[in-house]
């Protein structure tokens, strides 16, 4: 006995599309991205994670209150947070296919960031110079690694923006090209969270505790 | 997704009709992400104490990871699905740490109550 599944219409099913078809090009990509950009919050839960567990095993050593200088982090906060900013207005001149002022606040954006890393890598210095060193306590152990993995993100954000400048300029705001953009945008603004969740559990909660 | 082909009655509002949130929404959302960073300064400056002091600030931070993921990451344009998809496996991922943390908590209550007792 077989049974012959119709529609109201008396049509037969289909459940699946049989002609061929075409789908939009870099139809995929952001949702591809947005699971890259999860699977990298995955990697930071976990380095919060090791901090929330290490943050307050000073083994004798600096504790946050005598390391952390919270005018130089208001600074960083505010030259990332000034970063998303400009990489908005990049974004809305891409959009109306503004070569040039697209490229000039990608470039305004890659100094703000270049400006991140170089006041970590000066903190860093400062913390070391004065034995706070890594292998110091289960603390800085932990704080370098989290901050540091932080501020490398933010390099390699800096080498892709810079990659991408260079692309534009050869071959313009192509449909690739703005799906690129689109994508370092959405890794920016991931930094820029995670930053924001590194200023409020490390620097913030560590002066308080 | 911005370039969508999915047919429906009332389409998603997607990264095309980004004109339509203009520059001047970036720049509230902007000087908000400021006025919420100085708040958390506040914080400090103000000495609150307790509850209120750890609740304030996770609040803040909350508001302003939200408001980046919302405005600047576009969630807000996004189809509900893709919101549902990215959003709720960093909440599991919150409530299985609390879990743990209840879970060590009792660990080392146990710990503390019985491999202590000889010494």
């Amino acid at each position: 006995m077989s049974t012959k599944v119709q529609t109201v219409d008396g049509d037969a099913v289909a459940f699946y599309d049989l002609d061929p078809h075409e789908h939009p090009a870099h139809g995929s990509t952001m949702l591809g991205f947005w699971l890259y950009l999860m699977s990298d919050c995955l990697i930071f839960a976990t380095l919060f994670a090791i901090y929330g567990v290490l943050g307050g095993n000073f083994a004798a050593g600096p504790s946050p209150a005598d390391l952390f200088n919270l005018p130089l982090v208001a600074v960083s906060t505010g030259a990332l947070l000034l970063s998303s900013i400009t990489y908005g207005f990049a974004m809305l001149e891409m959009e109306q296919n503004k070569q040039g002022s697209t490229q000039l606040w990608l470039a305004i954006t890659g100094v703000l960031g270049a400006v991140f890393p170089g006041l970590t890598l000066y903190e860093f210095y400062h913390m070391i110079h004065e034995g706070a060193v890594p292998q110091r306590s289960a603390f800085l152990s932990s704080f370098f690694v989290l901050v540091g993995t932080h501020a490398l993100h933010v390099t390699f954000g800096i080498i892709w923006l810079v990659t991408l400048m260079v692309q534009i300029g050869q071959r313009g705001l192509v449909p690739a090209n703005q799906v690129r953009v689109q994508c370092l945008s959405m890794f920016w603004h991931f930094l820029d969270v995670i930053w924001i969740g590194v200023f409020t559990v490390v620097y913030l909660m560590g002066m308080l505790r | 997704m911005s370039h969508s082909a999915t047919a429906s009655a009332t389409p998603a509002p997607s990264h095309d009709d980004s004109q339509q949130h203009p520059i001047r929404l970036y720049l509230v959302v902007w000087v908000w992400l400021f006025i919420l960073s100085v708040g958390s300064y506040m914080v400090d400056i103000l000495q609150f104490r307790g509850l209120l002091r750890w609740g304030l600030i996770l609040a803040l931070m909350l508001l302003k990871a939200g408001l980046i993921v919302s405005i600047f990451m576009h969630m807000r344009w996004e189809r509900l699905a893709l919101s549902y998809a990215i959003l709720v496996p960093p909440v599991l991922i919150l409530v299985f740490v609390a879990l743990m943390a209840l879970e060590a908590n009792y660990t080392q209550l146990t710990r503390v109550l019985f491999l202590n007792s000889g010494t």
